[in-house]
């Protein structure tokens, strides 16, 4: 099983739940030992389609399977050799840190012999090797982001599935996440993740998907996406004053594309120094930039909002 | 490859080896709490036993037969059992699945839903063994055993146990707010407390009376305590042990499937 190239298999894939058609016939597939992100806005279905491949929510239709099995009629296999970090910490409160890796590890049914020794080794691999028994009140949120992912680590997982993996976190403490989330790469485990976060999908992520409104708009590399679907530059004015507005609309037909957002204007170009130039004779000096296009770009284009919106 | 849309999961996926490591987390958990926890329930039946056995029994005759103290201790180590298993199906178990994502984090590993459900109810039934045994502890310094049927009293609490924790479970599963636990107590617990046997017998109560109490577990749960404990009478006994059992046996793949409903849709 462990040499099927594909990790996780989905065909017109649907979820329906209160009425709201939360996923719409999404197909992809996530080949092993690579990095796949879903991006996308809240409400886009990511984390829906998180927990219908965590078998933790049935499909409405369509097909989909994990390691090869289906997440129908085989929930108990397929979990026991994945691991699910959702986007809500829920460790276990009333123990202690490395407590609360052994009961986990007892879920697994790995024997206690075996469990702490694994646990200890994974406290050190997320830096909480002195945390070990301490209490889980006592530790700040990103040291919960990484036992939270220590526990995810417990049954040596072929697939990790992390839903927005580093919302909520400081700059120090998403680096030390992403490195290690690299490292497990490198180890060979099959790492889905869900981000609103152009920068973490950039950083980290082999192949990926855009979500929205429940439907998957584009798939492919990072760079072949940004590359795909939108122009290589992009210029950005930052608030224009109204008597120039006339002045840079006229510069519209100079760029394959304009976007006008409440706080500033893009200007989609593929030659940035010159449009640039030009802008900087209307706007006054430090209002205008440039700067390459981002999957954030690629987003805006497609859907009309930002991915954080 | 299977398709979704042909496949249908199990009606109802339950494994024993599962029920048994969710049991164990919370045997874990409450033994770093245990003293505590015990203390504060298995005190107030303590206190009823002293204050109204030996403080109203001085001034009553003998109730059926035996001091009034030997007539109320059965009923209240039943009383004592329900505490035990009703705190840890509701107010417990409610804050592991709503509050804290217990739940959620053990259905995320092989676990099912089902096995956590009949963990819940497994370790419930245990909690109230714990709480029953203390208060019989208690209750045997006031030496209220009278029989040597007495003996199979271990076994009759958790039965007992085991009915309270899946008809908590049940109510706990239902709700959707966290403060209609307190009409638990207030429409189901208390009232039996009050009229199923415990301090007073319904023999010389109306028919009606004794029609609604013999739908009241405790109301066996006290008639068996009492039947092994200070009656001696193994048919008395039987009787409300198979009604006991018959209920569990009923209701037990209820919280079960209300889990599955309430965790996965």
């Amino acid at each position: 099983m462990r040499d099927d190239p594909i990790a996780v298999v989905a065909r017109d894939l649907s979820k329906t739940y209160d009425r709201l058609e939360a996923v719409k016939s999404i197909s992809f597939e996530v080949p092993t030992q690579t990095c796949f992100g879903f991006l996308g806005p809240n409400g886009a279905g990511k984390t829906t389609t998180m927990r219908m491949i965590s078998c933790a929510m049935p499909p409405s239709a369509g097909e989909l399977s994990v390691l090869g099995m289906s997440v129908v009629t085989e929930p108990r296999r397929i979990k026991s050799r994945m691991a699910t970090v959702p986007q809500e910490d829920n460790l276990d409160e009333e123990i202690t840190v490395l407590d609360n890796l052994l009961i986990h590890a007892r879920y697994y049914g790995i024997k206690p012999r075996i469990a702490r020794p694994k646990a200890v080794e994974l406290l050190e691999f997320m830096e909480l090797a002195e945390k070990r028994d301490q209490e889980i009140r006592e530790l700040s949120g990103g040291m919960k982001r990484r036992l939270m992912i220590a526990r995810g680590l417990l049954n040596t997982p072929e697939l990790l599935v992390l839903d927005e993996p580093t919302t909520g976190l400081d700059p120090q403490a998403r680096h030390l996440v992403w490195d290690r989330l690299r490292s497990l790469k490198r180890q060979g485990v099959t790492l889905l993740l869900t981000t609103h976060y152009m920068e973490e999908a950039a950083q980290l992520c082999d192949r990926l998907v855009i979500m929205h409104e429940g439907r998957v708009l584009v798939e492919g590399a990072p760079r072949d996406v940004v590359a795909d679907h939108t122009t290589r530059e992009v210029v950005e004015v930052l608030e224009p004053e109204s008597d120039v507005q006339e002045q840079l609309e006229g510069l519209a037909s100079v760029a394959q594309g304009v976007e006008r957002l409440a706080d500033r204007w893009l200007f989609y170009t593929d030659e940035g120094d010159l449009l640039l130039e030009k802008i900087r004779a209307i706007v006054p000096p430090g209002c205008v930039w440039l700067r390459g296009a981002t999957l954030e770009d690629v987003f805006l284009s497609l859907t009309g909002r930002g991915l954080l919106d | 490859m299977s398709t979704a849309t042909i496949d249908r999961p199990r009606a109802f996926d339950i494994s024993l080896p599962g029920a048994w490591r969710y049991w164990h987390r919370n045997a874990m958990v409450f033994r770093r709490i245990w003293l505590l926890g015990i203390m504060a329930w298995f005190a107030e039946p303590v206190i009823y036993l002293v204050a109204m056995g030996l403080g109203l029994g001085k001034y009553l005759e003998r109730v059926q037969g035996v001091q009034y103290i030997e007539f109320i201790a059965p009923g209240l180590l039943a009383v004592s059992t329900m505490f035990g298993a009703t705190f840890s199906v509701t107010w417990d178990a409610w804050f592991k699945m709503e509050r804290v994502g217990v739940y959620h984090a053990a259905i995320n590993t092989p676990l099912s839903v089902e096995d956590v459900a009949l963990g819940e109810i497994l370790w419930g039934a245990t909690r109230a063994t714990i709480y029953g045994s203390a208060f019989m502890v208690v209750a045997t310094a006031f030496g209220v055993f009278r029989s040597w049927w007495g003996l199979l009293t271990l076994p009759a609490i958790a039965l007992v146990g085991l009915v309270f924790a899946i008809t908590g479970l049940i109510y706990t599963y239902a709700i959707k707010r966290v403060d209609y636990l307190a009409y638990y107590w207030t429409l189901f617990i208390t009232p039996m407390f009050m009229f199923a046997g415990v301090f007073f017998p319904l023999e010389r109560l109306p028919d009606w009376v004794r029609a609604i109490a013999w739908f009241m577990p405790l109301y066996h749960a006290a008639n068996l305590m009492r039947s092994l404990m200070t009656q001696g009478e193994p048919t008395a006994a039987l009787t409300s042990a198979l009604w006991l059992g018959v209920v569990a046996l009923v209701l037990l793949p209820v919280p079960l499937r209300m889990l599955r409903r309430r965790l996965v849709g």
